[in-house]
């Protein structure tokens, strides 16, 4: 004791005198078939060309996926068409709560396989898939069940009804837990549905078919398809769909919009975002740090909603940037089903192209870059958590979405100047407030042109809470009493 | 000495996201050759103590003696950890080893009694033979905003230790919101602590993963700011070796491998030296003994 350190050295060390043995989490449990087909109609069909399903962190072929032309399309909407007239349209909704209840039960007893599947499949942590994506999409369906016959009080004096035949189509990101956020309002509201899994991650919901079979959920109401954007296509352009719901990017969202003009169907939209995480010199930094780490590294950042613009508070900046190099430098990179990973692998090469392409783009126009120093997986899609300083407005590392572990530092002197460089995006999805002012609190999310704004946290989901975008994030809200209005007519 | 105080300036806590924290220390996983190291080094970390009304010479010495030889494969504690009247039995029962004598002073564990009478403990307990003290501070003069009587009675009690090293309990238990954990420790590192520490074991909760995350952050920070490493001791309620190694991981995280050392870290326990014992053996033979194998102490 005693002993003080060189003083002209004030970095901490998070080296390798006590490091982590492994702890991959068991696949045992986990049976993957050869080949996936399409769920239709209450049966597995098997479906034709056939595409590799890859793991991301090993690059390995984990099986192969159908891919559904306009023909396979038509049958699953006339099995959810069939199903909507003869069954589910006219069940009273105590009676689709029950399924709602059953399907949520099951995912939870089937909760580690499923967690085991969405991070071979997807390649986030396995303590991700375990206490986040696979929690939260059974809580949707309790959620949404328990609203299932209460729609006439949900919305008094409306007369609420179904809408009809439901198409959706879901991201790679959080791939059942976006399918629970689609199904589990459309079947509360009364609606059947054809949805498209994304094609780089169909694992969980082929699983989900097989839950729904054992549910015995009546044949038709939902249908699942799998296949790239040519099955969405078919989808949007059905002609007898009543409803388009897509997740994912704002690009194919104005594809979709365009082609839904003039058509009598209805569309909701979630896409893309550039969220502010903004703090205040009078937050909790410590806690701030966390939020921060949250909101750009959850999920390697895969995140719409991701915290990928920081906006700090230039008097406390170089501090902040201290304390956030530091932790950045704990975070553990690597196997997604290692239960110590904090941050996986990227989920496809093509993303990871596409974040190496901006990340380039950052240090060309001058940003500059830190990464820690610790090392990457040989194989697999990996890519370090990365932190710009420097970056200005301007900078298109600023403005696009990376939809990556990339995060850009920007700064401001008053809340008025974070308030305009918040709202200085094309996009409008989320942002985060990070002050120990409650007055300054509330008047700044007031302000941010957003349709989720955090305090004091950060990348918090809850199915009670509706989520949705402004602007060019998208329109229409999924989560909460919010959820259920895109699925029903009211009169 | 004439010492102008100033009351630091320190960063306040969000409850909520540092419990939160805190909790993500525990999802760690730490199996196999991590596990056997962690345990050694969670067993080289331990004030082993005892601090009962009815403790005795003999009660100290089968401690003193489980210290110098715990047995299966695993290292000394760092220190024992005893009343200052009982420092002489402590002392000559560890002589010729390296481990440390730690003596509770100033009135443990209330520390209602006057300056002078708690210095003059302290110095006993010094001449006596402790290496190490650990001091309560006045709650109630800290809880009624007196900040500057608590910065003295830290600045009189580390005078008096001498060569001793000072650890200084906040007991958390009784400041009670994190912001007052946080603001204590600076205070207590600003007066010339070797060590803080959170709790007496006498009023419940003792440590708590947060509690002790806040301590750490303070200690951290006056790393960066000065260049000087101040030692942590959460004392109170770590009773296995599982909720032991979840600290070490949160001081790994938060400090770095510089604190991953007796010198900079300590736990306070009576009990968490059996259980990493018993944990040493099921690593070694694959299967749990019962504790009749396992020696009191």
């Amino acid at each position: 004791m005693g002993k003080t350190a060189n003083t002209s050295v004030r970095d901490l060390l998070f080296g390798d005198l006590w490091d982590y043995a492994p702890a991959p989490e068991s696949r045992d449990h986990l049976t993957i078939h050869e080949r996936y087909g399409h769920f239709i109609d209450g049966k597995f069909v098997e479906g034709e060309d056939h595409f590799p399903s890859i793991n991301p962190a090993t690059e390995e072929q984990l099986f192969e996926v159908a891919s559904a032309d306009e023909a396979t399309v038509d049958l699953a909407v006339k099995a959810a068409r069939k199903a909507y007239d003869k069954v589910w349209g006219k069940m009273p909704g105590s009676e689709r709560a029950k399924y709602l209840y059953r399907i949520a039960r099951m995912i939870q007893e089937k909760a580690r396989a499923l967690a085991v599947a969405e991070s071979l499949d997807g390649g986030k942590p396995i303590k991700e898939s375990r206490d986040v994506d696979i929690p939260l999409a059974a809580a949707h369906f309790f959620y949404y069940a328990g609203w299932a016959d209460k729609l006439e009080y949900a919305l008094p004096g409306a007369s609420p009804s179904p809408i009809g035949v439901a198409g959706q189509i879901i991201p790679w990101n959080f791939p059942l837990l976006m399918a629970a956020w689609k199904i589990a309002p459309a079947l509360a509201a009364g609606n059947t549905i054809v949805i498209k899994p994304a094609e780089t991650t169909p694992l969980t919901a082929m699983m989900l078919a097989e839950i729904i079979q054992e549910a015995d959920l009546p044949p038709g109401v939902v249908n699942i398809v799998n296949g790239a954007g040519q099955t969405g296509a078919a989808i949007v352009n059905h002609p007898d769909i009543d409803k388009i719901a897509f997740t994912g990017s704002t690009d194919v969202g104005k594809i979709i919009q365009r082609a839904l003009a003039g058509s009598r169907k209805k569309l909701t939209l979630e896409l893309g975002g550039k969220g502010a995480n903004i703090i205040f010199d009078d937050a909790s930094l410590d806690q701030a740090v966390e939020g921060i780490i949250n909101g750009i590294f959850f999920n390697q950042g895969h995140v719409c909603c991701a915290g990928s613009r920081l906006l700090v508070q230039e008097n406390i900046a170089d501090e902040l940037m201290h304390k956030l190099r530091h932790r950045v430098s704990t975070l553990i990179v690597g196997d997604p089903l290692d239960k110590n990973t904090d941050v996986g692998a990227i989920n496809s090469r093509e993303q990871l192209l596409r974040i190496q392409e901006l990340v380039a783009a950052g240090k060309d126009e001058g940003a500059q870059i830190f990464q820690p120093s610790s090392p990457l997986p040989e194989k697999g899609f990996f890519f370090k958590p990365t932190v710009f300083t420097e970056v200005t407005p301007s900078h298109r590392i600023a403005r696009e979405e990376i939809f990556g572990p990339v995060l850009s530092v920007l700064t401001f002197r008053t809340p008025e100047e974070a308030i305009e460089k918040a709202n200085n995006t094309p996009y409008g999805l989320a942002c985060g407030v990070w002050t120990d002012k409650g007055s300054r609190l509330f008047r700044v999310a007031n302000a941010l042109k957003c349709g989720i704004v955090w305090g004091n946290t950060y990348n918090r989901f809850d199915p009670t809470s509706p989520f949705g975008g402004y602007k060019e994030s998208g329109f229409g809200r999924e989560g909460g009493l919010h959820g259920l209005l895109p699925y029903l007519e009211v009169r | 000495m004439t010492h102008a105080f100033v009351v630091p300036r320190v960063p306040s806590v969000d409850a909520v996201a540092v419990e939160e924290r805190a909790a993500k220390f525990r999802t760690r996983s730490i199996k196999k050759d991590a596990k056997i190291k962690g345990l050694k080094l969670v067993a080289s970390m331990i004030d082993l103590t005892t601090l009962e009304g009815m403790d005795t010479p003999g009660k100290v010495q089968m401690l003193c003696q489980k210290a110098i030889s715990p047995g299966s494969g695993c290292p000394q504690v760092a220190a024992i950890c005893v009343y200052p009247t009982l420092v002489p039995v402590a002392k000559a029962a560890l002589k010729g080893t390296s481990i440390k004598v730690a003596s509770v002073a100033t009135y443990f564990p209330s520390g209602q009694a006057s300056l002078k009478e708690r210095t003059d403990e302290v110095r006993r307990a010094v001449e006596a033979g402790a290496d190490e003290i650990d001091m309560v501070i006045s709650r109630g003069d800290f809880l009624a905003g007196h900040y500057a009587k608590i910065d003295e009675e830290i600045r009189a009690t580390r005078e008096a230790c001498g060569p001793a090293h000072l650890k200084v309990i906040l007991e958390t238990g009784e400041l009670q919101t994190y912001d007052n954990v946080r603001l204590a420790s600076q205070i207590a590192i600003d007066a010339g602590a070797h060590f803080i520490k959170t709790s007496t074991g006498k009023v419940s909760p003792g440590a708590t993963m947060p509690v002790t995350l806040v301590m750490l952050e303070a200690i951290r920070d006056h790393f960066i700011n000065t260049g000087k490493m101040v030692g942590m001791k959460p004392a109170g309620g770590i009773r296995d070796s599982k909720l032991a190694m979840h600290y070490l991981a949160m001081v790994k995280e938060t400090l770095g491998d510089a604190w991953l050392s007796p010198d900079w870290f300590r736990f306070g326990a009576s009990s968490l030296l059996n259980d990493v014992l018993m944990q040493l053996e099921k690593q070694s033979t694959g299967r749990y003994h019962s504790d009749r194998y396992l020696s009191l102490s």
